[in-house]
């Protein structure tokens, strides 16, 4: 194996794991449904419009990402490829599990995406991380039933590296990667295989841009000049090429878990052109965002709402347009959020125009015992005891079980979910049943 | 109270604020009439324990514990009856004797997981129904540990 790189504990301060759910969604659905194993299957975006995920199967296939699913349903006949509407429910609850295993890793994790996330393992010199990374790759299949790759590295940059090279078996075909075990003229080799756009932060445009200055691949940028990086792209790039070479630019970023937002939006399964129609959509989003504030013992202190025409439909006149609303008394109340949603989405609201999306977001969010009364104000009435009764309505009998007349009966705007699976860990009914 | 409200619209709104803001209600400033009261704290406070939680009796690792349905009555000796609610242990490693849930033929099933001699068998506990013997090469694949019932009863 030649030369190692040292782990010294002052010189590298930190080894990051990155690790990552492989064709996440995908599989999740295989887990509740093992007829899906060793078949290509698919997961659609919301309104079943675009591929989001891939088995592997079809990606060797060759469809790409976010391949309209109109036009694959040739190519879906013939070789049998299942599609699925996204089921967040279910996806969100799995994530969840994944990730609090892999909390018990390292008390230091950041939860980069749904199905990514980074791990610190800076009180670790001489723990061989590559029997951890399989360690790892065992327990979340086992516990979760979930396929990973983890990918060790000095910097985030070269981990997130480390775990596309696990999960294309670039060096080694087991899952786990780790570059720190690896010798400078392995690594050299191996970076001068791997294309410059598989690095983080580097896109198709910037890919495009660095090939007509010859950097091609990892190795080349690896080596570039960091001063004609920094004055010709940025000090991002910059930043990039020193995390390249294992000088670690990026911190975990540990954020605290409540959310100091909260947003819930849609794209509408069809246009609206209405204002009570929007009202509807608006207050159906604003209850689920109330719902998610009251689960993190939060109060919001202003709504924000938006609405807007789709931009890519360049034919038809455009708007777009967003106000907060200020509230007197910081609430989780439905009631008081809703009615300040309506009021903004009545000053913003504009006819003849096909609107597309609509949100709400909550914002001005603070713990709910630090509530603070206003000087003469009896203020709007609360109605904890029916919030409670409401949300615990909804998640024993699912969403929308009990709801304010704003948000209507029909839900036209509503998106098209013809494809998705049960909600299996989250609803007593959609449970799976075993013979 | 015209100027608190004219407040309280803000002018972040370009439409201008003809409409009274959401929040603006009557105000009735109350008249503070009761008094306060001290009270003794009550001699029992220092007893109270927590509430029994179920799940912290039932759920062992969180993470990795599902609740399925049982259907069929293929499991009705093990005391499982359709319908009941099944708690299964992703954690556990399936031993000789184990409730599991197992896959079998792309589906999920429940079953008595038997080890004997190298054979692998997965047994009904209702005479009705064959055991199911894994072949040569062929791989178990347990889905989970079945660790408790649940029977509700119809009232």
């Amino acid at each position: 194996m030649g030369r190692r790189h040292q782990r010294h504990p002052t010189l590298q301060a930190m080894t990051f794991a990155l690790v990552d759910g492989n064709n996440f969604y995908v599989s999740c659905e295989r887990v509740f449904n093992p007829k899906l194993e060793d078949r290509p299957v698919v997961v659609l975006s919301n309104n079943d419009g675009c591929v989001v995920a891939r088995s592997a199967e079809v990606k060797a296939l060759g469809v790409p990402m976010g391949e309209p699913w109109f036009k694959l349903k040739d190519l879906a006949r013939k070789h049998g490829i299942l599609a699925y509407s996204s089921n967040y429910t279910l996806y969100a609850d799995m994530s969840n599990r994944m990730m609090q295993v892999l909390g018990s890793y390292s008390p230091q994790q950041e939860i980069y995406s749904i199905d990514e996330c980074f791990l610190g393992f800076d009180g670790f010199p001489n723990a061989d991380l590559y029997t951890i990374g399989q360690r790892i790759r065992l327990q979340v299949k086992q516990w979760v039933g979930l396929p990973v790759c983890v990918g060790f590295g000095a910097t985030k940059t070269l981990t997130k590296l480390a775990n596309h090279c696990a999960k294309k078996g670039l060096a080694g075909a087991d899952g786990v990667c780790d570059f720190g075990r690896m010798s400078v003229t392995e690594l050299d080799t191996l970076f001068a295989r791997i294309g410059v756009g598989e690095v983080w932060g580097v896109g198709r445009r910037l890919t495009e841009r660095l090939a007509g200055m010859n950097i091609a691949t990892v190795r080349d940028l690896r080596i570039a000049d960091t001063r004609m990086i920094r004055d010709t792209f940025s000090v991002m790039l910059e930043r990039t090429v020193m995390e390249l070479r294992g000088i670690s630019c990026l911190e975990l970023e540990e954020l605290a878990p409540a959310k100091k937002q909260i947003m819930s939006s849609r794209t509408f399964g069809a246009y609206i052109y209405t204002l009570p129609e929007l009202e509807e959509a608006v207050s159906s989003y604003m209850a689920r965002a109330a719902e998610k504030l009251r689960r993190q013992c939060s109060v919001a202190g202003a709504v924000q709402v938006y609405i807007r025409t789709n931009p890519f439909n360049e034919s038809h006149p455009q708007y777009q347009r967003g106000v907060t609303v200020p509230l007197t008394q910081t609430t989780s109340d439905t009631v008081r959020l809703t009615r300040a949603a309506l009021w903004g989405l009545k000053r913003l609201f504009k006819p003849g125009f096909a609107y597309q999306k609509a949100g709400v977001m909550l914002m001005d969010i603070g713990p709910a015992e630090q509530t603070q009364g206003v000087l003469f104000q009896t203020a709007s009435p609360e109605h904890p005891a029916l919030m409670q009764v409401m949300d615990r309505a909804n998640a024993k009998w699912g969403r929308g079980t009990l709801r304010l007349a704003a948000e209507g009966m029909a839900k036209p705007w509503q998106m098209k979910r013809d494809r998705v699976s049960p909600a299996y860990t989250t609803r007593w009914e959609d449970l799976p049943r075993v013979n | 109270m015209p100027a608190v409200q004219s407040l309280l619209t803000a002018s972040d709104f370009p439409g201008g604020s003809k409409l009274p803001h959401p929040d603006a209600t009557r105000i009735r400033l109350p008249l503070f009439g009761h008094k306060v009261q001290a009270g003794f704290p009550s001699p029992a406070d220092d007893y109270v324990e927590a509430w029994l939680d179920l799940n912290e009796h039932l759920v062992e690792h969180k993470e990795a514990t599902f609740f399925v349905q049982a259907a069929g009555d293929s499991m009705t000796g093990a005391g499982i009856q359709e319908g009941n609610l099944l708690v299964v242990d992703r954690a556990l490693e399936a031993k000789h004797g184990d409730i599991v849930i197992a896959e079998v033929d792309g589906e999920l099933t429940v079953k008595r997981l038997e080890k004997r001699r190298g054979k692998i068998r997965l047994v009904a506990e209702n005479p009705a129904y064959a055991p199911i013997e894994l072949k040569d090469g062929q791989e178990l694949r347990v889905w989970g540990v079945v660790t408790s019932v649940i029977q509700r009863f119809k009232r």
